[in-house]
């Protein structure tokens, strides 16, 4: 039992330093591969996989999310006489939390199973030690420009999940709810501040990051094998998902923190 | 790490030098103190059974490994130990065919033997164009430049392979079980080219194989790794008339009393 428990904090001490180490190249690569232009070059791909193909799944999430948040309030809020501040609730939600997060997580699914794929694959077929043989760095040349994208398009694709979010959370209260939609938006307008949206893009730009990291290091540490690619893949989500969750609760306790240094709480109600 | 002092055998340096090299994965040793030294223009091919660490020991001359104890020269220059960034700079004068070829699987034929030389070099479009050519024709393979890798055989996988190999003019062409899981025609087909990249580029080969065709073809000296050494090293005419009953039963391809008992337990 104390082996097995010794063996696990070893392992995973020994993992945790190998990414920290992966995370550190890849970070101290990024300033001179951003004065290359051939390097520049190599964005562009990943900004179509990772941005572009992304954004049906963002709009879908987004919409959808927006809709159940605002059917799930509306009754309550028009039993308490409050329907006219249902745009607080569901777009305060959107932008702050469930925008990054969802989309976080989406990112996670649709492209860090990929990334992790792909360069696994890369990893098993030797392709990996092909290009460090032809003098590439396979960090600089495959891992830069993937977390890159990542931290790039990561709050892109929060603001289309927030955008979409609110216009399904509309939807819901105006059309099919008959809430009228001037103090609906007004009350929202009110309420939100550039503070918020902004809070809610920079977790999702540390998100993004992060699932660019996870994935591409699961990538180039899988094991042999089509097991070996499957199992780094949901490895790559789980993780991915569980730091956004605990990044999450980090960063929304030091974004209040800095909140109310700065301006002092703020009751919405 | 890296001195020219160190070298031991300064005078005739070797191009490759390998001194009591040490390699084990966890508890199961790879190589054990591992000496090799090769001089330049030879065609060395290393045989062994499969998994023995041939691919491992050819590892640890580009770097792509480091042991766990001993020395790895080149030109008489230490590089085991060489940080990633110096040893990259020094690996543009190896080539190296992958036993899977390796080839990019999102790039055309073309594009992976560009790869390379647009890495290295500041050629122009058309001057690169003109060297793919030159290369693929080497190989026999002109034409496949638009090709992907799915659309290639696994021969022609090889040819792509080593044409990638060679774009760079490479002193040293390391080769991987170049000849693994083609026909026996296509199989000749490889190692009729590595004889003639040998005698028109004047390269140094290391060739990693258990194909015994490759060995009597292609090599000037042949050395048998087992158990973590070498049990052989010798021309390949001296390896037909070894009395050592290892080296026999691999040239005869006959399974040891030991062997057979593993299939008896098995069963």
């Amino acid at each position: 039992m104390l082996a097995t428990i010794g063996a696990t904090t070893i392992n995973t001490l020994d993992a945790l330093g190998a990414f920290s180490r992966f995370s550190w190249k890849t970070v101290a690569h990024m300033p001179a591969a951003s004065m290359r232009r051939k390097d520049w070059k190599l964005l562009m791909p990943q900004f179509y996989l990772i941005g572009v193909r992304s954004v049906p799944v963002m709009v879908i999430t987004g919409v959808f999310v927006g809709l159940v948040l605002a059917a799930q309030a509306v009754d309550q809020l028009r039993a308490a006489g409050l329907e006219s501040r249902m745009g607080v609730l569901v777009n305060l939600s959107l932008v702050k939390e469930l925008g990054p997060v969802l989309a976080g997580v989406m990112l996670a699914g649709r492209v860090g199973g990929a990334l992790t794929a792909e360069l696994g694959t890369m990893r098993v077929t030797e392709q990996l030690d092909a290009l460090r043989v032809m003098g590439t760095d396979p960090v600089r040349y495959l891992v830069v420009p993937r977390v890159v994208a990542c931290i790039v398009l990561a709050p892109l694709l929060t603001m289309y999940c927030n955008l979409m979010g609110s216009i399904g959370g509309w939807f819901v209260a105006v059309i099919v709810n008959h809430i009228p939609s001037e103090p609906y938006t007004y009350y929202t307008a009110e309420a939100i501040e550039k503070w918020d949206v902004y809070s809610g893009l920079a977790k999702s730009v540390v998100f993004g990051g992060l699932i660019g990291l996870i994935s591409c290091f699961k990538g180039f540490t899988c094991r042999a094998g089509a097991e070996g690619v499957g199992r780094a893949c949901t490895s790559a989500f789980v993780t991915s998902f569980i730091v956004i969750l605990i990044t999450d609760y980090f960063m929304l306790r030091l974004m209040q923190d800095m909140y109310n240094t700065i301006w002092g709480f703020k009751p919405l109600l | 790490m890296a001195d020219k002092q160190n070298n031991p055998s300064d005078g005739n340096t070797p191009i490759i030098q390998l001194i009591d090299v040490h390699k084990r994965f966890g508890t199961h040793v790879v190589l054990d103190g591992v000496n090799l030294s090769i001089p330049e223009g030879q065609t060395l091919v290393i045989i062994g059974a499969s998994g023995v660490g041939k691919s491992v020991l050819i590892k640890h001359i580009v770097g792509l490994l480091q042991p766990d104890s001993g020395q790895v020269y080149y030109r008489g220059q230490r590089v085991d130990g060489l940080s990633e960034k110096k040893f990259s700079k020094l690996r543009r004068n190896f080539g190296y065919l992958f036993q899977l070829s390796a080839l990019f699987d999102s790039m055309t034929a073309g594009q992976n033997v560009a790869f390379p030389v647009e890495q290295a070099s500041k050629k122009s479009r058309a001057e690169i164009d003109r060297l793919v050519a030159t290369k693929l024709r080497l190989v026999g393979l002109d034409g496949v430049q638009h090709k992907m890798p799915t659309e290639l055989s696994g021969g022609q996988k090889k040819r792509v392979a080593l044409a990638r190999a060679i774009a760079l003019d490479p002193e040293v062409i390391l080769y991987d079980e170049p000849t693994t899981g083609l026909d026996p025609v296509r199989a000749d087909v490889i190692n009729e080219l590595i004889l003639r990249l040998k005698n028109n580029l004047r390269v140094t080969s290391i060739v990693v194989t258990h194909d015994l065709s490759t060995v009597f073809k292609v090599a000037d000296r042949v050395a048998m790794l087992m158990g973590g050494n070498f049990i052989f090293d010798g021309t390949p005419t001296e390896l037909r008339e070894s009395t050592e009953p290892r080296v026999q039963r691999f040239i005869s391809g006959r399974a040891s009393e030991e062997d057979l008992l593993e299939l008896d337990g098995a069963a």
